[in-house]
């Protein structure tokens, strides 16, 4: 086949993605076969995807922060380890029930978007990748030497949560449980991103000054972005805490916040199809290479660079208009 | 030992920290001065130069033993190598960027930092490496105050280098020039300044600023590991903002006075050494909130 027969079926294939029923079609396609595909996967593939649709919700919700309102944030673990640490404590010290810990998750994790971004978000965009990290580390640091969050060893022994009486305990209801909070994630991305206050991140990651000039509230619509960010990550880690039923400071490190920063930017920023490729990529590539071991994240920093210079919009990039 | 003689002591290892601190945030200072890029990849250039240097070390040690000089002599060529690496990642990553959304190359930055920290993880597969110096361990002794003279060797050398700087920045043609880019690039390339060579030139320095501290940490606390990058280059970050992003002296002072403050910050009862980070990060967070512009830094007027 030459070059050109292969753009013309690429092409096609676009132009016949551009209509909104054929989309629903592929959508409801693959739909499909996520919800079909534990029936015949084996438990190490569960396992695998399971923790992929994990990524997608994390990389969802820092794709909020970086991709719609472009702010780097280089602390979104932080956010995640909120979530997991409430959901942990108030479980397995207050034997409180696992579903009444999720509201007390999110209320954490927006209260810590509020406290570190508040103040932050009038500065410059450098500083505020800065302050992120900061707090990310700060974070860690408290739960490695607090009692309540048990220390380096952190918490042990989380409950299972049960739902109408079956207890979610195999692999399969968590793969359940993930891609339902990832389709969820998906469609309030979707809205947000064609809403008003979607328009607003867009305006205010081109240009901040005309935004500002236009009559929105910079510092608002950016804490906006913030919150929500922060409540996906809550979110995330209160289901990742009872899933594992063992949660650590070392779950939550600087590193932690680059891979989900990498899965954001790997697949495009901005997109959500884009990020789902990125967060499944940061899963699979090195379940694939396994024998990489300690060089992973060293080819995952190259991938990084190599998109930078010569893909900067990722490999599924946003439409520009 | 009495409250004089702890106060005595704090201020002799904060200054000894303030001073690693200092080298690192010049490096960060004058990068940012000169191109706006705050460049995560610093805090790494400091921990390779500490492992260059230890590799020179080791190779000439069958020459020099590992005194003094032998030190002195890696130091220096750590810092040529390392200064060398700084203008050739200035010159792959971020020149091609720096039209970039500002976004883009704080990413590319993080980039290039996660490749020089798991590159030498890869390296030395995660170990410390011992870093061995046959320095003595005499000091001068005041009474229950103790101050080494590899303490003290290396508060001299790093001021000396502090000087330089200075002196080079202000009196040096180039460092005019380095300054006026500070002020206006395009203004610059119609003066004729040649604006590639001299970013090029920032970078080499402040990189070997970076790296004559990291053999200077590798000599005084006598291990290395490539971790130790990152928890140096964001307190050299918070330094650089106390004293004033973009101001040499600024950097200079803010890094002592960030030594200085973590030295009495573990005094402070009730506050172990573990909350040491915590402390200084969050005087950060406060520092970024309250003064952006730091202790010397000049005000910002955002033109339309």
């Amino acid at each position: 086949m030459s070059p050109s027969a292969d753009t013309s079926v690429v092409t096609d294939g676009i132009n016949w993605l551009q209509h909104q029923r054929n989309r629903m079609i592929v959508l409801m396609v693959m739909a499909a076969v996520a919800m079909v595909i534990p029936l015949v996967a084996n438990n190490y593939m569960l396992e695998v995807l399971t923790n992929a649709w994990f990524y997608t919700i994390l990389c969802l919700g820092l794709n909020i922060v970086v991709g719609y309102a472009g702010l780097l944030d280089l602390g979104y673990a932080a956010f995640f380890a909120v979530g997991a640490y409430t959901t942990g404590i108030l479980t397995s010290q207050f034997g409180i029930n696992f579903w009444l810990t999720i509201p007390a998750a999110v209320l954490c994790s927006m209260l810590a978007g509020i406290i570190i971004g508040g103040p932050t978000l009038r500065l410059r965009s450098d500083y505020l990748a800065i302050v992120t990290l900061g707090f990310g580390e700060i974070v860690r640091i408290i739960a490695r030497n607090l009692e309540i969050t048990g220390g380096a060893s952190g918490l042990i022994g989380i409950d299972r949560p049960s739902f109408f009486g079956i207890e979610l305990s195999q692999g399969i209801h968590f793969y359940y449980v993930f891609l339902l909070l990832a389709i969820f994630a998906c469609f309030v991305s979707y809205r947000l991103q064609n809403s008003r206050l979607g328009r607003a991140w867009q305006y205010v990651r081109e240009d901040e000054d005309a935004a500002e000039a236009m009559g929105i509230n910079r510092v608002g619509v950016k804490l906006y972005a913030y919150v929500i960010g922060a409540m996906f990550g809550g979110v995330a880690g209160s289901f990742f805490a009872v899933k594992m039923t063992a949660i650590s400071p070392e779950t939550f490190t600087f590193a932690q916040s680059v891979l989900i920063l990498l899965g954001v930017v790997l697949g495009g920023m901005g997109k959500i199809p884009g990020v789902i490729v990125g967060a499944f990529a940061l899963v699979l590539f090195p379940e694939i290479f396994r024998g990489l071991g300690s060089m992973r994240m060293l080819i995952f920093a190259i991938v990084m660079l190599i998109i930078m210079l010569y893909r900067p919009e990722g490999i599924w990039p946003r439409k520009q208009s | 030992m009495s409250t004089l003689d702890i106060i005595l002591q704090q201020l002799a290892n904060g200054l000894i920290l303030g001073s690693f601190y200092a080298l690192v945030a010049l490096g960060y200072t004058m990068v940012y001065g000169i191109i706006k890029l705050l460049n995560f990849a610093h805090g790494d250039l400091y921990m390779v130069g500490g492992f260059v240097g230890f590799l020179i070390l080791s190779a000439i040690s069958g020459l020099l033993g590992e005194s003094w000089a032998a030190i002195v002599c890696s130091m220096v060529l750590s810092m040529l190598a390392v200064g060398l690496l700084g203008v050739i990642i200035q010159r792959v990553a971020y020149r091609p960027m720096l039209q970039a959304p500002r976004l883009s190359i704080l990413i590319t930055a993080l980039a290039v930092s996660m490749i020089l920290s798991n590159g030498v993880m890869a390296i030395t597969d995660g170990e410390y490496l011992a870093f061995n110096t046959d320095l003595s361990f005499d000091g001068l002794d005041f009474g229950n105050v103790f101050i080494s003279y590899t303490q003290l060797a290396l508060v001299v050398s790093a001021s000396l280098l502090m000087v330089i700087l200075y002196l080079f920045v202000n009196k040096t043609l180039y460092g005019k020039a380095m300054r006026a880019i500070a002020i206006d690039q395009d203004a610059c390339k119609l003066m004729g300044i040649n604006v590639n060579r001299i970013i090029a030139m920032t970078f080499f320095i402040g990189s070997s600023l970076a790296a004559a501290a990291g053999v200077m940490a590798g000599v005084y606390y006598g291990s290395l590991h490539f971790s130790m990058g990152f928890v140096i280059g964001l307190k050299a970050f918070t330094a650089a903002v106390i004293g004033g992003i973009g101001s040499i002296p600024g950097a200079m002072l803010g890094g002592l006075v960030l030594g200085l403050l973590e030295a009495f910050g573990t005094q402070i009862p009730f506050v172990g050494s573990e909350w040491k980070d915590v402390f200084s990060f969050g005087l950060l967070i406060l520092l970024l909130i309250l003064k952006p512009t730091g202790i010397l830094g000049k005000t910002e007027i955002e033109r339309m």
